[in-house]
């Protein structure tokens, strides 16, 4: 067996040579994970939003409710998505299991109470500071949430990439939902699982050092974000 | 609904004047603990009106519970002669002594409030100029209202809330912690609101801000008013016991018998 320099040596070789089918993994992967977090962030914010802004009945158990979603277990959500979109589930008609729809569903369901907790978090804290002005200036419900969410937006920002964190990592509930089928939902994660259960480490390892790399890149972009509106005292 | 007040003659040289904010017995408790208590108040709007008093007066208290941001024990408010509603309180604008600013530029600040209450676009580019360049502020309109200095964004959030045109201005210490020059920055556009026709009442506690700014004054002991009248006779003959300590800068334990001193101080 080879040694893990000669293994990681190969996968970096993968990388730089532009393998197709590695290309075509990742593409997958990004436009999965990315569509899961806008459609999560498109719930979730104000939802999370109303939740931080506002007292309502039944208001502490919707925030006990949505933090106990955040740790949902993915292969639980790969079932329930799995039952809805099977051919004889409520869902069937939109053809939607084994296609990367399925999987951003999937994404979505576990992504947006992470969004919604988060966000509620960040809002509560924000409009304690804003709440008497607001009040006094008389700003509607509407815009009050929108307010909230503008002025919170580089904090949100790190919300988003917990959420991105989340869902691309993911690989229970994509494996359930996608199949994992070459060529049509194939992702990083369930590639890694697949490729090193077939003794094809270079693959496996040149997915994860993409995947490590993607995760740093989006991580940098959000910190020198919220670095440069730290500097203007927007964030 | 009780009688309208009047000014008392002696103060509105004879003429009855229909006050623009009134209150009648309103008390606010917290744990049956009374923390402004039985204020029957009248503020006509032509005098500039400042509200002075020790710490943990109710002074603070009283100022929200006239804006409606606290809701009273009892007691009633009324504006222009009709119960506190949301469209009057439309008619007010608060401005604290920590200014509250959005996370926005300058001008971004005064634009969102004009947008929320519906000021169309010609319109609301003309008003965020006039209300810079009446605050000063037309050469940092595009600055991060959060970088300012404590007495830009004071003088920012005063412009913000007179951008609303309202008719009642409250100010609660807006120059708490600012230096002389800043607050003399302040005291002109609060003058000017005024010239303007805006109802001033003001929190203070600058006994020589009360003079420069107060044409009217009413002093706050334990929740209830204790003395008003003139600011310039409220600070050099004050009636009441509290009034006196306070403006001699001593502490004054209640049991002073106030109400002895100041029976018909009452508007």
């Amino acid at each position: 067996m080879q040694g893990f320099g000669a293994i990681l040596g190969e996968a970096v070789g993968l990388i730089l040579a532009g393998d197709p089918d590695l290309a075509e993994i990742i593409l997958l992967s990004l436009q999965v994970t990315l569509s899961a977090v806008v459609l999560a962030c498109v719930i979730g914010l104000p939802l999370g939003a109303v939740a931080g802004a506002f007292r309502f009945p039944g208001r502490s158990i919707f925030i006990i409710f949505l933090n106990a979603l955040m740790g949902l277990p993915p292969v639980v959500v790969g079932l329930f998505v799995y039952l809805m979109l099977s051919a004889s589930g409520p869902l069937g008609a939109l053809e939607l299991l084994y296609t990367p729809g399925a999987m951003i569903v999937a994404q979505t369901i576990l992504v947006a109470p992470i969004v919604a907790a988060l966000t509620r978090q960040v809002v509560e804290d924000l409009h304690s500071e804003y709440a008497e002005q607001f009040a006094s200036l008389g700003i509607g419900p509407v815009d009050r949430v929108a307010a909230l969410l503008w002025d919170a937006r580089y904090s949100l920002l790190t919300v988003a990439l917990a959420g991105f964190g989340r869902a691309v990592a993911e690989v229970g509930a994509v494996i359930i939902v996608g199949g994992n089928i070459n060529h049509a939902t194939r992702v990083m994660t369930t590639a890694i699982a697949l490729e090193t259960s077939k003794g094809n480490l270079q693959l496996a390892l040149a997915l994860g050092v993409v995947l490590l790399a993607i995760a740093f890149v989006i991580n940098a972009t959000v910190f020198a974000l919220r670095a440069s509106a730290a500097r203007s005292a927007f964030a | 609904m009780p009688e309208p007040l009047r000014k008392p003659d002696h103060e509105n040289g004879g003429a009855s004047v229909t006050p623009l904010l009134r209150t009648h017995g309103l008390t606010f408790a917290v744990r049956g603990r009374r923390l402004v208590d039985g204020v029957d108040l009248a503020i006509d709007g032509r005098r500039r009106t400042v509200l002075m008093g020790a710490n943990g007066a109710g002074k603070s208290l009283l100022l929200r519970l006239l804006h409606g941001l606290l809701q009273p024990s009892s007691g009633e408010i009324f504006w222009k002669d009709r119960p506190l509603d949301a469209a009057a309180r439309r008619a007010q604008t608060m401005v604290f002594q920590r200014p509250v600013l959005l996370r926005r530029s300058v001008r971004a600040n005064l634009r969102f409030v004009l947008s929320v209450r519906g000021v169309a676009n010609g319109e609301r580019s003309r008003r965020e100029d006039e209300a810079l360049e009446r605050a000063g502020l037309k050469d940092l309109a595009r600055h991060p209202a959060r970088l300012l200095s404590g007495g830009e964004q004071q003088r920012l959030a005063i412009a913000r809330a007179l951008a609303c045109d309202p008719d009642m201005l409250f100010l609660d210490e807006p120059t708490a912690s600012l230096d002389p020059a800043s607050t003399h920055a302040i005291e002109r556009q609060i003058r000017e609101a005024h010239d303007r026709g805006i109802a001033i009442l003001l929190v203070t506690h600058d006994a020589g801000q009360a003079r420069r700014l107060g044409e009217h004054a009413i002093f706050m002991a334990g929740g209830r008013i204790v003395e008003t009248g003139s600011a310039g006779d409220l600070l050099d003959r004050p009636r009441s016991a509290a009034a006196r300590a306070w403006r001699d800068g001593r502490l004054h334990f209640p049991g002073n018998h106030d109400e002895a001193e100041t029976s018909g101080a009452r508007p």
